[in-house]
């Protein structure tokens, strides 16, 4: 079970966090102006990487706060965790 | 008790103190500190069990948790009984009961022993393969092989012991306190660093504490008398903590690892009462040490698996530790110089060894030569190729192994025995490391799988590591500690060590026999009987990867999870198929290591602490009343309220006639409620709600659909404007905390620019919801000085209000369709405003009505349940709820997917209205729609989601 280190509370177990998916998807601004395939891209296509991977993780159990988090999902080593809005600080 | 088979010299027995048990059926004796399986063989027994498949005789084969066949019943015909236990781990106490399993009428005569003479017709696969056809016969098939699968029995009541979950917290986790672990947990305490130093036995000091030879020598001592003050001076450190009878059963990421500690088993029942049976420890560690030492390997030749053939390291613990001989005619059968020290034990206790095979044709040890000088005949390149002896092994051939092993060749001798002591080096419990995520790598010279790549801040020292020489683990064991805990101090100054024993083996991980492999039986798995004419079938029949021969021969699949026989099906494997062993890897080794008991998984969540289960404020008033409840989420709620015996059919036409005749009262408490402030709460409301709501009154409520971003109804609820910035938005019951987190997610990640903010009030308020033609005179009653005139209080309105000087907000909304007041108020006044309504309400025959009331209540209207009419796979129009999506809106969650190619489809099912025929008739939900039943495969048209019979409607 990983140490999460929520950017807000510090470190703390992953029972009380809950993951939310691929990071840094946009939801575009002009829905209704994109074409089936380019909605699908948006709604459904997500990567699943073996190796480094930028999810979205909510410490639903504690704060409430969403944040990013950088992850190798080879070994499940935790790069980084930052703050929403915020660039991720590893490639 | 046989006298000869027991000697009092051991120190870990105490002979003053005798304890009785009961072994099938019989009385026995033992003392304290025996195993039932010492205690056993001291009284000269060796079977105790069936094989699984074949029913085949089987005997105690080894002294520790690796057992495959001593598995036993524990407390017959009790509460606390217990299958598949490990009789080399159960410690005797006084009035212990125990019993054989899989085997009727008796382990000595056991009818099922006919299916080890039809074993040529049930080869791997016996089942997949026969039980196919035909088809329907499936359910007679599954009958019989039902009754006879399985192992023990499991209990038919409740557990009457206490278990509990601790969490500990440390720096360093010592797992295995053998000499490494013993050594690497003095040098963390003494450094400092909080340590904690766990082993699954109930003494201290792996196999090191009870060898007395003076081929394994620290310092001029012999390791126990050496271990013995190790041991003595780590138990008085402060820094350090060590639990004994705690084995670890998991070893997960971020070092985070559980264990199981043993409080009670060992003691007598009467003493067990009030007290915690079992622990689960949740441990996190900053660092990790794993000593858990290794398992002695079998060697694989026909009918190795009679009672009598034991390990020879259990031989020698048996002896040392328990002061029990296994037999009185030994014979050993040896691939590497372990079973010298077994030799050893033997001749200072005077045990006859009628002989050892050996392997090799070579052996170069100074403790071979001590054994040889005690006219111990060695056969010296020979192997075993049969044994004999139905119930306890009495005899074993022998043949001469060829130069390269593949064959046997010359004379057969024939030698009496009634124990077999078989040691074919030795395997590092790398269990845990690779539970942890770490890679292993294959050492060829001596066919071992050791650890390589850490995947946490751990390491593996001693046997575990594939260090297996006492200087090797010492000089290791020292070095590896300092660096990976970065100490100066060793504590050791200098450590001189005396070794007999050379480290050379021969390894054939099949040995040859004179017999075609087809009249062979060799067992690879004990417990699950896989043998190894079994992976050779699997392989013939194209089976390649390890994982898919493991599940089609069972090999590994038992409750000892393969500990002793895996690497020699692994080794088999890659003989066969002429490929090299590292290649293949090893099967997953998964949690937990040995068996937990349900007690110990589930802690103290048993009863009504399994789930937490949500109360209303009104409850209670429930409770008095009669209810019947329904679990909504987490939540109990009334589900109705039967009166002088009525079922539910009767209480549900009841309740719903009253609440349209006159008046209804409902606790609607559970409703989740979502306080939203900000000067962009409309702004949101727009953005997550299908219908516009910036043109929306203060003191105006309206009803919204949510969708998904698919487009798909996710949850709905009426919202009220209480003030320009200020919303109260209502959710389903299940809903309300995932919609708080979608809201939250959509808030926190997409538009972070608006100002709103949202807090969860549901347990803030009572809601009680009064409807009825009559609810208007109530509510006055209730509360004067509200204006309740339909032309001061319209419908889908709200009013501040006060009742006896507390604030409520009244609302005019209604799930029913009848003209109703949903009044809430601060939770701890609900109970008694819900009393003062009834009071109110007892003129106009005021009833309670409970969810499945309101279900039908709310059928009758045509209003849908998000969750039981939808199913996350309808869109508003699929509901027949296109008024409520808004045309104007540019952008609403899920707008753009309600046009996408699937949802404008024109065959989408859609939510309709159904009649029965016969108006009595009432579908049941969940039933399919169908056309044609006749026709295969059915079509289905579509199903029930909802269906009442309405008593106002008649129909």
């Amino acid at each position: 079970m990983f140490l999460i280190n929520c950017p807000f509370c510090g470190e703390r177990e992953q029972s009380e966090f809950k993951a939310g998916g691929e990071a840094h998807i946009v939801r575009p601004k002009q829905p209704t102006e994109l074409s089936d395939d380019e909605w699908a891209e948006y709604l459904f296509m997500r990567k699943n990487i073996k190796g480094i991977q930028f999810e979205r993780w909510n410490h639903v159990h504690g704060c409430r706060k969403w944040f990013n988090m950088v992850r190798d999902t080879s070994n499940d080593q935790i790069k980084a965790v930052y703050k929403m809005g915020e660039k991720p600080p590893v490639k | 008790m046989t006298n000869n088979l027991r000697f009092k010299t051991s120190r870990f027995i105490d002979e003053t103190y005798r304890v009785s048990f009961k072994f099938n059926n019989k009385i026995y004796f033992g003392f304290k500190g025996d195993t039932l399986a010492s205690a056993l063989l001291a009284n000269g027994i060796h079977l105790v069990g069936r094989s699984f498949k074949y029913h085949r005789p089987r005997g105690i084969m080894t002294s520790g948790s690796e057992e495959p066949n001593a598995i036993i019943q524990l407390h017959d015909n009790s509460s606390r009984t217990e299958p598949n236990v490990r009789a080399t781990e159960v410690e005797i106490y006084e009035g212990l009961v125990a019993s054989s399993q899989n085997c009727w009428p008796s382990v000595n005569f056991d009818i099922g022993g006919i299916n080890n003479l039809l074993s040529p017709i049930l080869p791997a696969g016996f089942y997949y393969k026969t039980f196919m056809w035909p088809v329907s016969f499936w359910e007679k098939y599954e009958y019989f092989i039902r009754k006879s699968a399985g192992l023990g029995k499991s209990p038919k009541v409740a557990d009457p012991d206490i278990y509990e979950h601790n969490y500990i917290h440390c720096d360093v986790l010592v797992i295995g306190a053998g000499i490494s672990g013993i050594m690497a947990a003095k040098m963390a305490a003494k450094n400092g660093l909080k340590t904690l130093l766990v082993d699954e036995k109930s003494y201290l000091g792996g196999s090191s504490i009870y060898d007395n030879s003076e081929f394994s020598k620290i310092n001029n001592q012999t390791t126990s008398s050496w271990l013995e003050k190790e041991i003595n001076e780590i138990s008085k450190l402060e820094n350090l903590e060590i639990k004994t009878r705690t084995s670890v059963a998991a070893f997960h990421g971020y070092n985070f690892l559980l264990a199981r500690e043993n409080l009670t088993d060992h003691l007598p029942i009467n003493q067990r009462e009030n007290k915690v049976r079992q622990r689960l420890l949740k441990i996190r560690a900053k660092k990790v040490i794993t000593a858990t030492g290794s398992i002695e390997r079998p060697l694989i030749f026909d009918n190795n698996d009679r009672p009598g053939i034991l390990l020879s390291s259990a031989i020698k613990k048996y002896i040392d530790l328990y002061g029990v001989a296994c037999g009185e005619n030994n014979v050993l059968f040896t691939n590497n110089d372990t079973a010298y020290e077994t030799a050893v034990s033997l001749i200072q206790r005077g045990i006859k060894i009628n002989a050892i095979i050996d392997n090799r044709e070579q052996i170069d040890s100074k403790i071979s030569y001590e054994v040889e000088k005690n006219n111990i005949k060695i056969y010296k390149g020979y192997t075993i190729v049969d044994t004999y002896g139905y119930r306890r092994i009495n005899k074993i051939s022998i043949m001469k192994l060829s130069k390269d092993g593949q064959t046997v060749i010359g004379e057969k001798t024939k030698l009496n025995c009634d124990c077999l002591g078989v040691s074919g080096g030795w395997t590092p419990a790398v269990h845990l490391f690779t539970q942890s995520g770490g890679k292993l790598k294959f050492r060829e010279e001596d066919q071992v799988f050791i650890p390589d790549v850490y995947p946490s801040d751990q390491i593996s020292i001693g046997s575990c590591n594939g260090d297996f020489g006492l200087e090797e683990i010492i000089k290791n064991t020292l070095s590896s500690i300092k660096k990976f805990l970065d100490i100066d101090n060793s504590e050791y100054k200098t450590i001189e060590i005396i070794s007999g024993l050379n480290q050379s083996k021969r390894n054939i991980w099949l040995l040859p026999s004179d017999k075609s492999i087809g009249k062979t039986k060799s067992f690879v798995d004990y417990q699950n009987d896989a043998t190894s004419k079994d992976i050779k079938l699997a392989l013939r029949e194209g089976f390649r990867s390890i994982e898919h021969v493991k599940r089609y021969t069972t090999t590994g699949m038992g409750t000892d999870q393969g500990k002793l026989g895996n690497m020699h099906a692994l080794g088999i494997i890659s003989e066969t198929a002429g490929t090299k062993m590292g290649e293949h890897g090893t099967t997953t080794f998964r949690p937990p290591y040995t068996p937990l008991t349900f007690g110990t998984i589930v802690g103290r969540n048993v009863g009504e602490f399994f789930d937490i289960f949500r109360r209303t404020p009104i409850h209670d008033w429930h409770v008095a009343n009669n209810a019947k409840f329904e679990n909504v989420g987490q939540w109990k709620r009334a589900w109705y309220y039967p009166k002088n015996n009525e079922n539910m059919h009767q209480a549900v036409q009841r309740e719903s006639k009253a609440a349209r005749d006159s008046a209804g009262i409902l606790d609607a408490s559970t409703l989740g409620k979502i306080d939203i402030q900000g000067t962009d709460a409309s702004e949101f409301l727009n953005r997550v709600y299908t219908n516009a709501w910036s043109k929306l009154a203060v003191g105006k409520c309206r009803y919204g659909l949510m969708l998904n971003e698919d487009g798909m109804v996710y949850d709905d609820g009426v919202t009220t404007r209480l003030g320009e910035n200020h919303y109260i938005m209502t959710t389903t019951t299940g809903g309300a905390a995932n919609v708080l987190g979608k809201l939250e997610d959509y808030l926190q990640t997409e538009w972070p620019e608006l100002d709103v903010y949202l807090s969860s009030v549901t347990d803030h308020y009572a809601t009680i919801s009064v409807c009825g033609p009559n609810s208007k005179k109530i509510v006055s009653k209730v509360i004067p000085d509200l204006d309740l005139s339909d032309e001061k209080f319209t419908h889908m309105s709200f009013k501040n209000a006060k009742i006896d000087n507390i604030k409520c907000r009244v609302m005019r909304i209604s799930f029913t369709g009848e003209h109703s007041y949903e009044i809430n108020i601060q939770a701890n006044y609900g109970k008694s405003v819900w009393e003062k309504c009834m009071e109110a309400g007892k003129d106009f025959n005021i009833t309670p009505y409970g969810t499945e009331t309101m279900h039908l209540l709310r059928a009758e209207k045509g209003f849908i349940i998000v969750g039981q009419d939808t199913d996350a796979t309808m869109t508003p129009i699929d509901l027949q709820m296109d008024w409520i999506v808004s045309k104007k809106k540019y952008d609403f969650i899920g707008k753009r997917s309600l046009y996408r190619s699937d949802t404008i489809r024109e065959n989408r099912k859609q939510l309709v209205g159904l009649l029965t025929e016969n108006p009595d008739e009432v579908l049941e939900e969940g039933a399919q729609i169908v056309a044609d039943i006749k026709k295969t495969p059915i079509e289905m048209l579509g199903h029930v989601t909802s269906s009442y019979y309405s008593p106002n409607l008649k129909k």
